[in-house]
């Protein structure tokens, strides 16, 4: 039974996939998401704009449909930018597809993380004379990290379930190797239910790792009781 | 960009919103007459209801929709019970597969937001309720119910908005609903820019009409939050606006 009629290996691979998609994004997301929370508390109108329609558009599509207009339109520019057919990777389209849905919700949960911090805090960082790089690295991102955890947990859960749309448009993960093993040998009962079960434990695992870096990060943190 | 083409296939896709709305509304309001009550035994003293409703919440939120919907689509014909069934009349069509998966997806997420607005009620008005000598089943439809869902209202609007955006899955089990009739039209005309943002720009419009439509309902439930107006008396009303504007400049 644990050799799942030869597709045991196949779908370890998948599930590693998973994973390794899922990390990608994650990282550049959060990336995306402090760069868009910068511009949207930019100086200037324009940024903070094009910041807002960034998060208004990203979050009022569907996740499927981004990722088949970067996949499939992906394809169309590449192959007009070289003149000839080329077929995009769909580990690529598929991370930045995600990294783009994950930036746009984590801009928004950075954004109130930020707002979080108090502000004489930074009025300190400024009358100590620190630049605006080392204000940022010493004063403000250590304090909102403890705001943006539960929402960026959140997200993380999402990430790591949105991750099974891209088997849509051929990645070779969790999702995809269950397909084909549940469509060879007929069995998509057991085949999907283990899929299942794996994004369960997932899922499970992270909500652990989520308690525990919360918990670390609200050392010293004083709550009313 | 061809806008010509979008124009085109503007009706097209129409059609497909129709399937896209029916599908989102429907789940939504099976989901809602779902979660109320498993809500409300959620939060309710008993160990075993609220333990139940945990792990079915648990084990619909954990697990993605497209991995639900595939197991319902292509699991459920494998059992030979729900086969011989009534049921499997319905189990053959990809539509009622997607409405039963979204609707419990639906009614899994819904539960947990309802839970927290129930919790978030305030004690004192419950002590209120008990004080005047109101059974439980008049406390929970006069006082709780409504108070927990005003309370929960701006998270369920989130989560009416993600029904919406996750009916696109239903295009995978081959209903033709707005994804679904976008990626049909992309395989015939190969121009995927235009179809798909079409596409986007129609769920885009949908998504503001929900937010919309919610933020008015939002302010209609927090009527007795706001403050009274003066009414048409004008001399007080001028009297109070004085009121404010030197109030005003003072104040900074």
């Amino acid at each position: 039974m644990i050799d799942l009629q030869g597709f045991g290996d196949q779908i370890a691979v998948g599930a590693f996939t998973t994973l390794r998609t899922a990390f990608a994004s994650l990282a550049l997301g959060v990336c995306v998401g402090l760069c868009g929370a910068l511009a949207k508390r930019s100086r200037m109108r324009i940024i903070r704009r094009l910041a807002d329609c960034y998060t208004t558009i990203v979050r009022g599509v569907p996740e499927l449909l981004i990722i088949l207009i970067l996949y499939f339109g992906g394809t169309v520019a590449m192959t007009t930018l070289f003149g000839h057919y080329v077929e995009v990777d769909a580990f690529a389209a598929g991370v930045f597809a995600l990294t783009i849905v994950f930036g746009a919700y984590a801009t928004e949960v950075f954004r109130a993380a930020i707002q979080a911090v108090p502000s004489g805090q930074i009025e300190a960082a400024q009358a100590l004379g620190l630049s605006k790089f080392c204000m940022w690295r010493l004063v403000i991102l250590p304090q909102m990290w403890r705001h943006a955890l539960p929402g960026l947990g959140n997200l993380w859960l999402t990430l790591l379930k949105d991750t099974a749309l891209i088997s849509v448009v051929g990645l070779e993960d969790l999702m995809r190797k269950t397909s084909i093993a549940a469509g060879s040998t007929h069995d998509p009962l057991t085949f999907y239910s283990i899929a299942a079960g794996l994004y369960l434990f997932f899922t499970s695992i992270s909500l652990v790792g989520l308690t525990w870096l919360e918990r670390c990060a609200e050392r010293g943190v004083r709550f009313a009781k | 960009m061809n806008l010509a083409l979008m124009v085109d296939v503007l009706p097209l896709l129409c059609e497909g919103m129709l399937l896209t709305a029916q599908l989102t509304l429907a789940s939504v309001a099976i989901g809602l007459f779902i979660a109320v009550p498993l809500a409300l035994l959620r939060t309710s003293p008993w160990p075993v209801f609220s333990h139940a409703i945990f792990l079915y919440t648990f084990l619909f939120r954990g697990t993605p929709l497209l991995v639900q919907l595939f197991l319902v689509y292509y699991g459920a014909g494998q059992v030979e019970w729900i086969r011989s069934s009534v049921a499997w009349s319905m189990l053959r069509e990809p539509f009622w597969c997607a409405l039963i998966t979204f609707s419990l997806n639906n009614a899994a997420y819904t539960t947990e937001i309802l839970r927290g607005g129930l919790r978030a009620v305030p004690s004192g008005e419950v002590e209120a309720a008990k004080a005047l000598g109101m059974p439980y089943a008049l406390r929970i439809r006069r006082i709780i119910l409504p108070a927990g869902f005003r309370l929960a209202l701006p998270a369920y609007a989130n989560e009416v908005v993600l029904m919406l955006k996750a009916s696109s899955l239903a295009s995978t089990i081959t209903l033709m609903e707005l994804t679904g009739t976008a990626r049909k039209i992309v395989a015939q005309t190969f121009s995927p820019y235009e179809v798909f943002i079409s596409a986007a720009l129609i769920y885009l419009g949908f998504t503001f009409v929900i937010v919309h439509l919610f933020g008015r309902l939002e302010t209609r439930m927090a009527k007795h939050q706001k403050r009274a107006e003066p009414g048409n008396n004008s001399q007080l009303r001028a009297r109070t606006a004085g009121i404010i504007s030197a109030s005003q400049k003072v104040a900074p």
